[in-house]
């Protein structure tokens, strides 16, 4: 659906965007993350046709950004960055002109600026100036304005900024909804979001691309293994030896627990195989007792973090 | 022309919808009347010469104020991304935007009419020259509003979109005075005159109405319209 070959942005001596190569398919949500400043805007920007390429193609819909921009834009809902608005128009009259420049006939405006409020939940500030509005209402305007020509291509831009956690939520569950019809492309630098919310994640960071995938694969790809923590009852030696002769254990670690608490194993395993099947069968075996089984994958902030700060270690 | 109507109609919302439309306009309305009156009886005569040599003046003040907002606005608020991702061509919100403010210009003239019908009244009033005066005043006003556009679309910030265009505006007019022309060497008294906007008015003014003013005028609106159209482009030349 969006294809992204080789794009590059210079803003005078600053390359913004840096070679970035990347497709979307029909359908998929992508999470396009990145640190800020690390150019997701300036991409989305060009996506969006609001402005060219240095270099390289963007296709949307088999439509070239260049030559066909008419075509792309009518293609694509957009909500840029904390949601920019009319701030002395009221919130009617202003979806009203976006759905009168998207091209909705007049007879059904009326009738789809109803549904695409009820939608975004804001029946109850229709009439009021944008301006007077909360920063979450904003925020859903913005949205409603981008939902309005019911468009198949949805790029959101940090479209959860400002808001408090609840109202977080509330969009989040909004975009998931909206998701299951639509090709998504969701910038954010707040990885709980993106994990919450897309199927495959881009990182990009000084303008290109470091890691694609998804949560899964990314945070496999990071670290290969995965971290084990057990408190098991028993002798420590004893059960230690056992763990460290399983198959995909690589080391194992014990944290000695004070008086009559049990102690902690930390294991390293390989991915493959269930390994907390496996020490469960391990103690039920031996008739030990487990009070504290834990398998702790890598997160998705440590691959954010392994990622964007790596190459400023190396040079 | 759908969606020059579109913005036509979202810019008079933000217009209408906030006090400015109605400061401005009822500003010009009271600074015109009082300026015209305080003078009109002195020169005992139902005429509106006096009225129609002070528009250009006035105008320079009020056509700023009426365009300041309109690019600059948008930049700051950032709302021209949302509206240069629609599907809507450059010039079609440039000239929805100039229509705009013509609308409000126009407002201004219609109000003062009220002070042609109790000038009428008061003695025989030649309207030869009172029509030519407001055909004038509308095209001048015209050509200011699409210099104050385009200068809005320079910059963020709205007092100096405001004041550059006034000094734009005055330098436009004020080339053509006779005083500029008197000083200035002789190869280019031709050209001055022809540049400035306050020769074309004056003919205008007295009731003769020449298509080459006429002409001067829509090829100014027309150049800085143009130029405009280039300033909202240039946010693609990086």
């Amino acid at each position: 659906m969006i294809e992204v070959k080789g794009v590059t942005k210079r803003f005078g001596p600053t390359i913004a965007v840096n070679n970035l190569s990347f497709e979307v398919k029909k359908g998929e949500v992508l999470g396009f993350l990145g640190p800020n400043g690390a150019g997701k805007t300036t991409m989305m920007r060009i996506i969006t046709c609001y402005m060219p390429a240095s270099d390289g193609i963007v296709k949307v819909a088999g439509h070239d950004t260049l030559t066909d921009s008419f075509k792309v834009r009518e293609r694509i809902g957009y909500l840029p960055e904390s949601a920019p608005l009319y701030l002395d128009m009221d919130v009617t009259d202003y979806l009203s002109f976006v759905a009168q420049v998207r091209g909705i006939p007049s007879n059904v405006r009326r009738e789809r600026i109803k549904k695409i409020t009820d939608a975004c939940g804001l029946e109850k500030v229709l009439g009021k100036d944008i301006g007077t509005l909360s920063k979450g209402y904003r925020q859903r305007v913005g949205l409603a304005q981008s939902l309005i020509h019911d468009p198949d291509i949805l790029i959101l831009d940090e479209p959860t900024t400002g808001l408090d956690p609840g109202q977080i939520i509330e969009i989040r569950e909004l975009i998931k909804r909206i998701g299951r019809e639509k090709t998504i492309i969701l910038c954010s630098h707040i990885l709980p979001e993106v994990s919450a919310t897309c199927d495959r994640i881009l990182i990009i960071n000084e303008g290109q691309k470091v890691a694609s995938g998804t949560p899964e694969e990314l945070a496999t790809a990071t670290e290969g293994n995965i971290t084990v923590r057990a408190k098991i009852h028993g002798k420590d030696a004893e059960i230690r030896e056992r763990l460290e002769a399983m198959e995909n254990v690589i080391g194992c670690r014990v944290i000695t627990g004070g008086g009559s608490s049990p102690s902690t194993f930390v294991l390293k395993a390989k991915q493959e195989g269930d390994i907390g099947q496996e020490v469960f069968k391990m103690v039920v075996e031996n008739n030990y007792s487990l009070s504290e089984l834990r398998i702790e994958r890598v997160s998705l902030e440590d691959v954010f973090l392994h990622l964007t700060t790596k190459e400023r270690e190396a040079e | 022309m759908k969606n020059v109507i579109a913005v036509f109609q979202k810019e008079l919302r933000s217009y209408f919808n906030s006090p400015m439309a109605y400061i401005v306009i009822i500003l010009f309305v009271g600074f015109a009347n009082w300026l015209f009156f305080r003078s009109f009886f002195m020169a005992n005569s139902a005429s509106m010469r006096m009225y129609f040599s002070m528009l250009p003046w006035l105008f320079m003040v009020f056509a700023p104020l009426i365009t300041m907002r309109l690019w600059a606005e948008e930049k700051k608020l950032n709302t021209l991304e949302l509206l240069m991702t629609m599907p809507l061509k450059d010039w079609e919100a440039v000239l929805g935007k100039f229509f705009s403010s013509l609308f409000l210009l126009v407002s201004m003239l219609v109000l003062s009419l009220p002070l042609a019908i109790n000038v009428s009244s008061l003695g025989n009033m030649d309207w030869g020259p009172v029509i030519g005066g407001y055909l004038g005043a509308f095209l001048m006003g015209a050509a200011y509003l699409s210099i104050g556009l385009f200068i809005s679309s320079l910059t963020q910030n709205q007092i100096i979109a405001a004041i550059i265009s006034f000094f734009v505006c005055f330098g436009l007019w004020i080339v053509g005075e006779s005083i500029v022309v008197f000083l200035a060497p002789a190869s280019l008294v031709g050209l001055l005159e022809f540049i400035g906007l306050g020769s074309h008015f004056e003919s205008i003014g007295r009731g003769v109405i020449d298509s080459r003013d006429l002409i001067y005028y829509l090829t100014v609106i027309g150049f800085f319209l143009y130029l405009n159209v280039k300033g909202v482009e240039s946010r693609k030349w990086a």
